[in-house]
């Protein structure tokens, strides 16, 4: 028999639900939180909740590590310049160390992007609720977690009650179905996603993944569909938790073992959605339609296949997005009609918490077997681990061979205050998740693209389709 | 943080729509702190200033809104980024409410923690208003939290929703986890529960 429909819930509902202390009459709810990370721009936290007499209340439950400003050619922190940028690294790793919490720092081997480094340390996983004060902690919504971006205020909210307000966002399910292309990946699919419902599409809503696509994939596959759902204005985006996502948090540092394992395994198979939950909006999406994908704006919602060309703001009946088309095309100095594979770049950028990991790498690394890149390539590693992963494995001969250069892990070029830039006026294929205006530095062109993109962009100086480049 | 009283101000209209946090403030500013006497400039900074630090011409610099304490925005005002730097940013420049048809969701709440009012307004009424501002530069807008009414620049009366629990953090100037305190008994009641059945998270 079916269950009830007003009894039946979400995968996000029963989290949710999970999770609430109390709830006030105008629908606030009080949220325990299980995890919190952080990095190192939020190091002032812990002196500005020490100033208000107020401690650490789960030490134990919080997981730190310096990735925003870390560049990508320092190994420790005495390698960073004197500055602002070694003082909020060491301001972050003194803290650690006056308060006693987990911190992963810059000689640690397991240190990385911090969206990177919770899934891999089995910090995130399926069930728990997780913030951390980053808009990308969406990601670890893949392994069906309940995480979200936060404020700093929001964040020493964390740190000194170990809960959170929250009003329940409405559900929304985007199911994408059929087989996706060969040589297409993650990014296509979620840059189609963005593309279909828009920038704003997702504000307000919880988003659930579903479908045959979003289940075929890796799980750093999904964390890629899932990093970008802030991108669609939601700030989260939840995959359902299946024997992938089991198989790939069973042995990791943080996962629990033995007979916890068991009394964790028996929650989890509880938590896909019900048959009859009610999503307050539903998306479908055809996998077998998406061709590879390149933004051409300032907004990741502006994107087209690498077939096509240029939009032209003329034929777009409203005035105030044809309006912003014109300023994009503007600031990127694009011409409506143009074919994106006529675009020629400056710079490629492969990394970030969207597309750093190893299944990232290796697509890369096919690409750019026994070739050469014509623009200056950097490729950033999402942790340690990975970096040893990829090495163990040669991408990183690939990569040198290929004449790109092979750093330390960190959010470099994806936020561009590490040192690693773009200067005015240069165009880069980037595997990261925003071409805002200036997010590379002050008047960058970024084109955002998938790893086996940026590959082939770099060594052919121009967006190509990689696929003709597939052996 | 100050509790909401109603008030008039010049309004500036921002005319960009998905205006992300990094347009509000650039990222090589994050790592400063808030109290930073430079602050105010960091707002909307690549858009205000030249690479070489003179002004543009963009309208946040114009003289008729030199003494502005209100943004009259577009569609997804303050998508992207969560940081709150953008919130902190508008603080330094005495903003003190942003009209817009829809926010990001993380920038809203930020601009909630800080007592900074974000008021949404139908896309229409936000575009009517900013065709009226751009006419008469330096109008003023009227806002009342408290009835939850915008008086626009022809004294034309605009109602918003307000959440009530919002409402009140923000007529009253409520620190949050003060707030959150008062249920320390249900908190501790909470914990000892969700611990003994999930021992697998701690």
């Amino acid at each position: 028999m079916n269950t009830p429909r007003s009894h039946s819930k979400t995968l996000f509902e029963k989290i949710f639900d999970r999770h609430v202390i109390v709830t006030r009459e105008s629908g606030d709810a009080l949220l325990f939180i299980d995890r919190q990370l952080i990095h190192d721009l939020h190091y002032r936290a812990f002196e500005e909740l020490q100033a208000t007499g107020r401690t650490i209340r789960y030490p134990d439950q919080l997981f730190a590590t310096p990735d925003h400003s870390v560049p990508t050619t320092a190994k420790k922190l005495t390698d960073i310049p004197q500055g602002e940028m070694r003082d909020t690294v060491a301001g972050l790793q003194g803290a650690a160390e006056r308060i006693g919490f987990t911190h992963f720092d810059m000689t640690d081997p397991r240190h990385g992007i911090v969206h990177v480094i919770g899934p891999e340390q089995g910090i995130t996983l399926p069930g728990l609720t997780l913030v951390c004060g980053d808009s990308h902690t969406s990601t670890h919504g893949a392994l069906g977690c309940l995480s979200f971006g936060i404020g700093s205020t929001e964040v020493k909210h964390v740190l000194a009650t170990q809960t959170l307000w929250q009003r329940k966002p409405r559900n929304m399910r985007i199911t994408v179905d059929g087989t996706l292309g060969p040589g297409l990946s993650a990014k296509d699919i979620i840059l189609a996603i963005i593309r279909h419902i828009g920038a704003a599409g997702g504000t307000g809503y919880a988003i659930e993944y579903a479908g045959s696509a979003i289940r075929q994939l890796s799980i750093e596959g999904r964390m890629t569909i899932s990093n970008m759902t802030i991108e669609a204005g939601a700030r989260f985006g939840i995959i359902a938790p299946d024997d992938k996502t089991l198989e790939y948090v069973y042995g990791r540092p943080h996962a629990p073992t033995g007979e916890k394992w068991e009394e964790a395994m028996a929650y989890w198979r509880t938590l896909p959605s019900d048959d009859t939950a009610v999503f307050a909006k539903e998306i479908n999406i055809n996998a077998a339609a998406i061709e590879p994908t390149v933004t051409w704006g300032n907004s990741p919602q502006f994107c087209v296949g690498i077939s096509d060309v240029i939009p032209d703001p003329a034929s777009e009946t409203d005035l105030a997005t044809r309006a912003n088309m014109e300023s994009a095309l503007t600031y990127m100095d694009l011409l409506p009609g143009t074919p994106i594979n006529k675009i020629e770049i400056d710079r490629v950028f492969i990394g970030s918490c969207t597309n750093s990991r190893i299944e990232d790498l290796r697509q890369a690394a096919e690409v750019f077997k026994g070739r050469c890149v014509v623009v200056p390539t950097l490729v950033v590693p999402g942790s340690g681990l990975v970096k040893s992963e990829a090495e163990r494995e040669g991408l990183d001969r690939i990569f040198i061979d290929a004449g790109a250069q092979w750093r330390e892990p960190g959010c470099s070029m994806c936020v561009a205050i590490n040192g690693d830039v773009l200067l005015p006026g240069q165009r880069c294929a980037s595997t990261s998740n925003r071409n805002f205006q200036g997010r590379q530095g002050m008047g960058s062109r970024t084109h955002l693209v998938s790893p086996a993109m940026a590959a082939a962009a770099a060594v052919t100086g121009r967006f190509t389709d990689s696929r003709q480049l597939s052996r | 943080m100050q509790p909401f009283r109603r008030f008039s101000a010049v309004a500036v209209p921002i005319d960009i729509p998905n205006c992300d946090t990094d347009q509000i403030i650039p990222a090589r500013f994050l790592r400063r702190a808030k109290d930073d006497p430079a602050y105010a400039r960091f707002l909307l900074h690549d858009l205000r200033y030249h690479t070489d630090d003179t002004e543009t011409g963009f309208i946040f610099n114009q003289i008729p809104y030199a003494d502005a304490q209100i943004l009259v925005c577009d569609i997804n005002w303050g998508c992207g980024s969560s940081r709150e730097a953008a919130v902190n940013a508008l603080m330094a420049n005495h903003i003190r409410a942003v009209i817009a048809p829809t926010f990001g969701d993380i920038h809203y709440s930020n601009c909630i923690k800080n007592g900074l009012l974000p008021i949404r307004l139908s896309a229409a009424n936000c575009n009517h208003i900013r065709i009226q501002l751009h006419e008469s530069p330096g109008a003023s807008i009227t806002i009342d939290l408290e009835e939850q009414t915008v008086s626009g620049p022809d004294r034309e009366g605009y109602t918003f929703d307000f959440d009530p629990m919002d409402k009140i953090r923000l007529l009253h100037g409520l620190d949050d986890i003060n707030m959150t305190l008062e249920h320390q008994a249900e908190i501790e009641a909470f914990e000892r529960n969700y611990r003994k059945k999930n021992r697998w998270i701690f």
